[in-house]
């Protein structure tokens, strides 16, 4: 709920940045003689880059430590050292645990949920952003509710109805129902849904064009970058979601990389010749989708222009 | 975001039967065929696990085979007399309020402070929201990984602070095991912490800072009476969702301490339902842990709400 909030916002944000600089720069010269004024900016400065280094050092590490053919936890390990580089933890990691099958697998399982976040879940954000029926308001509270109850709670009952008594272990159907359609991705929906001018619909419905006509062909083009973002909040849950598919999956090849990979540093590492090695190569290959995504499309989390393609 | 939440005007109904069905059903009834798989998969998902979750505590609940007839009897708060009597779930949640305690004010003072200095227009502004948002959106078994290998005995960490190096190192040692588990974590939500504060920050007036400026007030004097006050509602967002998301703890004691270790010191109670109910099939046992987790989560949630409305 509270991310949807913030997307649109920060948005805002990010255009009004160079606007909000100018009166701050207009009082300069008052506090000009003040030389704490001064070096406060460089401080500020020095203070994100010392944050940017602790957020970022442990992914450096971690493709150092993957690529590393003798651990080196020295501080002279943190540099690549060409006589020590090799790609062989890859080969010990895919021998292990079977790369492809494990990406396949998660790959089905955040496919399915995204697929289910789409489908319903555009459909359920146009109802409540647009259409007027009996329930909508109590249609909303819940889905606000339901926010609230923290999923670790529902893995036990989950699993007894799941697991035992649909017979869903080991599978993708299991797999993919509890996270089937994400409640923050149908409020994004909502959200975006919500900033369209009633006055389109009306028009269109006036042209005679059904309501499913309406969504598919007016709506939902005017509310793409939402598409985007609420995909790409989507991917993240379910591709680095740990407890759940570990519940659900014991047969290795249905598990998804973050279960497998888990299962290989708890049991299995411990009696390979380079765990570190294997354990960060496999680290590399489960963080490295979502974080291409998220730089790819990175822009999508602050600036979506809905304002202008909405009144061009 | 208020304007959103109001009910927007009803166009007037034509004809008579028209606008009877439009009073009972809503002008666009098709509206609620629209959301019914949404509603229909929230019931199933959460709804009906919640119910179960409380029913299965007050019984004698086991695994049966799938569609054997077997007799789990009421057995009121049996349950919870055996988890309250368990010196194990007491640690555990003994570990999760050392984990709240460290957790989240750093998260607070933390995200807030870089979402700060991030606000100002500075260079490279993309940059650092991006390093600082990594973390979150990469899975924490990946992670992980990575903090197991600096921080193991003969780790990075260790290896730099040399005769400094905690003995027994950090994720085995009783004392330390948890603590480093709430770094970890602080480490690895405070983005979006961040860009939570940095929409709040929008909302601050920006006449605020010009008259602290004008009674002379420094950056640091305007930062505590203008900004901290100012962003008090994502606050209290952020300390409930901090605390949620803390007492929800899994997968980092779970792979960081090798299953709660040492010696249970960095237990969380979930990890604990987790052992309980499936490794060791009691789910009965598990939902009852889990409801005075809920109720547990409540209680700090409305005394934090006290706190930090009081002033």
């Amino acid at each position: 709920m509270i991310l949807v909030a913030l997307t649109p916002d920060t948005d805002i944000a990010t255009a009004r940045a160079p606007g909000r600089a100018a009166p701050r720069r207009a009082e300069q010269p008052r506090h000009a003689g003040q030389p704490r004024r001064r070096h406060a900016p460089v401080f500020r400065f020095l203070t994100l880059l010392a944050g940017a280094f602790v957020f970022l050092f442990p992914f450096y590490y971690m493709l150092i430590g993957s690529l590393q053919a003798e651990p080196d936890s020295s501080p002279g390990g943190a540099f690549p050292n060409p006589g020590n580089l090799t790609l062989h933890n890859y080969r010990e990691i895919n021998g292990a645990i079977d790369l492809l099958q494990s990406l396949i697998n998660s790959g089905i399982f955040t496919g399915g949920v995204i697929l289910g976040t789409v489908v319903f879940g555009v459909l359920a954000g146009y109802a409540l952003a647009q259409l007027e029926f009996r329930g909508r308001g109590v249609a909303f509270n819940v889905m606000v509710l339901v926010q609230v109850v923290p999923f670790q709670l529902l893995t036990v009952p989950l699993y007894v109805l799941i697991v035992r008594n649909y017979g869903l272990a080991d599978s993708y159907l299991g797999m993919i129902l509890p996270f089937a359609i994400n409640s923050t991705a149908v409020f994004v929906f909502r959200q975006y849904f919500l900033q369209l001018p009633r006055e389109l619909f009306d028009a269109a419905r006036i042209d005679g064009a059904s309501e499913l006509t309406i969504l598919l062909r007016v709506a939902v083009p005017l509310v793409k970058p939402a598409l985007l973002t609420a995909v790409l909040l989507t991917f993240i849950g379910p591709w680095n979601e740990f407890l759940w598919p570990f519940l659900i999956t014991k047969e290795a090849g249905m598990q998804p990389l973050a279960v497998s990979l888990a299962n290989y540093m708890n049991n299995v590492a411990a009696r390979a010749a380079n765990p570190f090695g294997a354990i960060l190569a496999g680290a590399c290959v489960l963080a490295a989708p979502a974080v291409a995504l998220f730089l790819l499309f990175q822009r999508h989390f602050v600036s979506t222009n809905l304002g202008s393609s909405v009144k061009g | 975001m208020t304007a959103t939440f109001q009910q927007p005007a009803r166009p007037p109904a034509g004809r008579l039967a028209g606008r009877v069905a439009s009073k009972v059903f809503g002008s666009q009834p098709l509206g609620a065929f629209f959301v019914a798989p949404y509603l229909l998969f929230l019931a199933a998902v959460f709804a009906y696990p919640l119910g179960f979750a409380v029913y299965m505590s007050f019984h004698d609940y086991f695994f049966a085979a799938p569609g054997a007839i077997v007799d789990r009897p009421f057995v009121g708060f049996a349950n919870y007399a055996a988890v309250l009597g368990d010196p194990t779930v007491w640690q555990a949640f003994r570990n999760i309020l050392v984990f709240l305690v460290i957790n989240v004010p750093l998260t607070v003072v933390l995200s807030l402070l870089l979402a700060t200095a991030l606000n100002a227009a500075i260079r490279l502004r993309t940059f650092f929201r991006v390093s600082y948002y990594v973390p979150y959106i990469t899975a924490s078994v990946a992670v992980v990984g990575v903090w197991l290998f600096l921080f193991n005995s003969n780790g990075l960490v260790n290896s730099l602070l040399g005769p400094l190096a905690p003995s027994p190192s950090w994720l085995v040692n009783e004392h330390l095991a948890m603590p480093t588990v709430a770094v970890y974590v602080t480490w690895k939500q405070l983005g979006f912490f961040i860009l939570l504060y940095l929409a709040a920050l929008q909302n601050v007036p920006k006449e605020l800072y010009e008259s602290a400026a004008v009674d002379g007030a420094g950056r640091w004097q305007s930062f505590l009476s203008v900004t901290v006050p100012g962003v008090r509602p994502a606050t209290t967002l952020v300390v409930l969702l901090a605390t949620v998301t803390g007492a929800n703890l899994f997968t980092e004691p779970y792979l960081l301490t090798g299953g709660g270790g040492p010696d249970g010191a960095s237990t969380s109670p979930v990890l604990l339902m987790y052992q309980r109910g499936i490794e060791q099939g009691n789910p009965d046992i598990a939902s009852a842990i889990g409801v005075i987790l809920v109720i547990g989560v409540l209680l700090v949630a409305l005394l934090q709400r006290r706190l930090l409305e009081r002033e």
